[in-house]
């Protein structure tokens, strides 16, 4: 395609049929006797500037992506592609100077800031590994990235552990961009935030975006979150992305039965709308031993069941940029013939 | 109007700290008529969960306190209530449902001998009957095959089936309030909309009253029917729901509705907030608090402005400073 070439410049990080596998081990040997799939054949995208949003259940495996993304994780097959270089297998010695270029956040800024260390410490701690600037020039850097997060100077002499959550999350967020990233892993930024405080943080990411330039993979189990973070949003179920498409069309026009249990399972903040919900039996069935066919098919019992089991369930295009898992246990039948 | 099932009077709950005694609560009163939902909801530290631990006794002792105040429970007094009243009171009148229930079950105990024992101490049946109860109740809290779960562990359940297990046993006693203790906070979506959706048919179904603690002003909006916002240990205001939303009278409410990012706001738009941070327990003024979060200096810094109804169930701290129309941000 001829628009395939732009698109490919303006491309960051490209995914294709990632899979990350844990072992089980049991057995007086500790063979390996099974394994946790966690992320099971995921192709993805994101663009410069852009920020996908990423949505699922605890245990889908949107965290093990993220990490497998920017690899702390090793991954067991697939081919990620940033910036035009291949890193799947790339040796941590040859990855550490691309590491200036993405970088994560994490969810609880307790655990990630090293309480032993000052702010300032932890904040030039990515800058000494990647040898940039001296000692003075650090300081300087490190006072600047303060005043953009919005913290204090004086906070580089304290301790993490003096402040409080959202302070911290700010403290996370200016140890990511010290060294100029071109794309962040914000795995549940605002989770363990106060919705008050949790504005103050999103408000900041946006700004940030908006100056910077910065792309964004924001993984969120908050759909209302998401959708105001993100231009696209890839939802994830047991390890599989079942459905992605730009935000307002995937709120406005979900496609997947199970896109379309998440978002009527959302309690909306407004006493004065009465919803018909679609309520989900059962729960995300175990990564370790997932059903051969439809994921969510399964957990619902649907009768088109036994037709999913062989079936290749990747994504397809069903509408311009949206894209849908061709499962006949999830989609209408329209939709389902539509894609044939 | 007849008596309201539990009122609250001017509590105060206080615990010791390394630095002296801190008020969690500090003068909070609302009352919730029978067979209603009250959301109570604020962030955390606010005394929320405090609050509701006063009520059934349940405060870590002895660091935890109530000092002063009336919880009124059917017109009697539980703070004067004697040991043996409060455990009929606990589980038998009041059911308490925590937010981790595997914190809350016991793991070396089967479910089902927890839900017998749960029965008979209110209620004088045999063992077995007891055991049958524990199935049918399994059975209504949509447990799939109840007969084999009541034998099982609860580390053998998920986390939503665990929850389920705890509705269970707050509901065995048909009591006449629950006490909803951030029962989904721990739950996936989905989960959550079922776990929603089973409180709700079981409020029906049973006609009890829920006092729900949550933060998620999502689950206010589909469940309760009155919302009771606490800041810094104190009521900053109350109204029934519809009312609340509609129209938020004290300012950290309205910061607190301004902040969540809806469905349907527009996209990477600036969300509001609210400025400064809590005040830490010890630091807090006698004066109005939110007054002291915006480091504004006025009538009610250093005394505490009164509580007042302004229409007919809607009640606000009334700090002329925090009840302004819109002042920028």
């Amino acid at each position: 395609m001829e628009t395939e070439e732009k698109n490919e410049e303006a491309t960051l990080l490209k995914v294709e049929d990632l899979k990350m596998h844990f072992p089980v081990r049991g057995g007086v040997f500790l063979k390996q006797v099974a394994a946790v799939k966690a992320v099971d054949g995921v192709s993805l995208s994101i663009k410069k500037g852009e920020t996908l949003g990423l949505v699922g259940e605890s245990g889908c495996g949107k965290s093990t992506l993220g990490k497998a993304l920017v690899r702390l994780l090793k991954p067991t097959a697939g081919r990620i592609d940033f910036m035009g270089q291949d890193i799947t297998t790339m040796s941590q010695r040859r990855l550490r100077p691309l590491r200036q270029d993405f970088q994560m956040v994490f969810q609880d800024p307790a655990e990630s800031l090293d309480s032993r260390m000052s702010v300032g410490e932890i904040i030039s701690e990515p800058m000494v590994i990647q040898k940039m600037g001296n000692r003075a020039q650090r300081r300087a850097r490190v006072a600047e990235l303060l005043d953009r997060v919005g913290m204090p100077r004086t906070a580089a002499e304290k301790f993490s552990f003096e402040f409080s959550g959202g302070q911290r999350q700010r403290i996370g967020i200016a140890r990511a961009l010290a060294v100029n990233p071109d794309l962040l892993i914000l795995d549940e930024p605002v989770s363990a935030l106060d919705v008050s405080v949790q504005a103050q943080v999103l408000n900041l990411l946006l700004e940030l975006q908006r100056d910077l330039g910065l792309s964004y993979l924001f993984i969120a189990h908050d759909l209302g979150v998401v959708k105001h973070m993100s231009d696209r949003v890839a939802v994830m179920y047991l390890g599989k992305l079942v459905e992605v498409a730009g935000a307002e069309e995937i709120y406005k026009d979900p496609r997947h039965a199970y896109t379309k249990a998440l978002l009527s399972a959302i309690p909306v903040p407004d006493p004065t709308v009465e919803r018909e919900r679609v309520i989900v039996e059962g729960d995300v069935p175990s990564p370790i031993d997932p059903p051969a066919g439809s994921a969510f098919g399964h957990r619902m019992s649907h009768a088109k069941y036994e037709e999913s089991v062989g079936m290749d369930l990747g994504l397809r295009e069903i509408a311009p940029g949206h894209e849908v898992a061709w499962d006949p246990c999830c989609l209408s039948e329209e939709d389902f013939e539509s894609l044939r | 109007m007849s008596e309201p099932l539990l009122e609250l009077k001017n509590l105060v709950t206080s615990f010791r700290t390394d630095s002296g005694w801190v008020r969690a609560v500090d003068g909070v009163s609302f009352e919730i008529e029978h067979g209603k939902t009250v959301g109570l909801v604020g962030e955390s530290g606010c005394g929320k969960t405090v609050t509701a631990m006063s009520i059934v006794d349940l405060l870590p002792k002895p660091s935890g306190n109530v000092l002063e105040g009336e919880i009124l429970f059917k017109g009697h007094d539980l703070r004067k209530a004697k040991h043996k009243r409060m455990r009929e009171v606990r589980g038998g009148e009041i059911g308490v449902i925590f937010q981790e229930p595997m914190a809350a079950l016991n793991p070396v105990h089967r479910i089902g001998k927890q839900l017998v024992e749960a029965i008979r101490l209110h209620k004088k049946v045999s063992a077995r009957r007891a055991l049958e109860e524990a199935v049918e109740w399994l059975e209504k809290v949509g447990i799939p095959a109840p007969e084999k779960r009541v034998s099982e562990y609860p580390h053998q359940l998920s986390g939503g089936m665990r929850q389920r297990v705890m509705i269970a046993i707050a509901l065995c006693c048909h009591p006449d309030l629950i006490i909803a203790d951030e029962p989904t906070t721990a739950l996936d979506v989905t989960v959550q909309a079922q776990i929603l959706e089973l409180l709700g048919a079981m409020r029906h179904e049973t006609g009890t009253a829920v006092l729900m603690i949550t933060h998620d002003l999502g689950v206010i909006a589909e469940q309760c029917d009155e919302v009771v916002v606490m800041y810094a240990g104190r009521i900053v205001e109350r109204a029934p729901v519809k009312e609340l939303f509609a129209n938020p009278q004290h300012a950290y409410t309205k910061g607190l509705l301004g902040s969540i990012p809806r469905l349907d706001s527009e996209r990477k738009s600036e969300l509001q907030t609210i400025e400064g941070q809590v005040a830490s327990i010890q630091e807090f003024t006698s004066g109005c608090r939110f007054c002291q979060r915006m480091e504004r200096k006025g009538k009610w810094e250093h005394e505490r402005p009164p509580y007042i109804e302004l229409r007919p169930g809607h009640w606000v701290e009334a700090c002329e400073l925090c009840m302004e129309e819109e002042h920028g941000d």
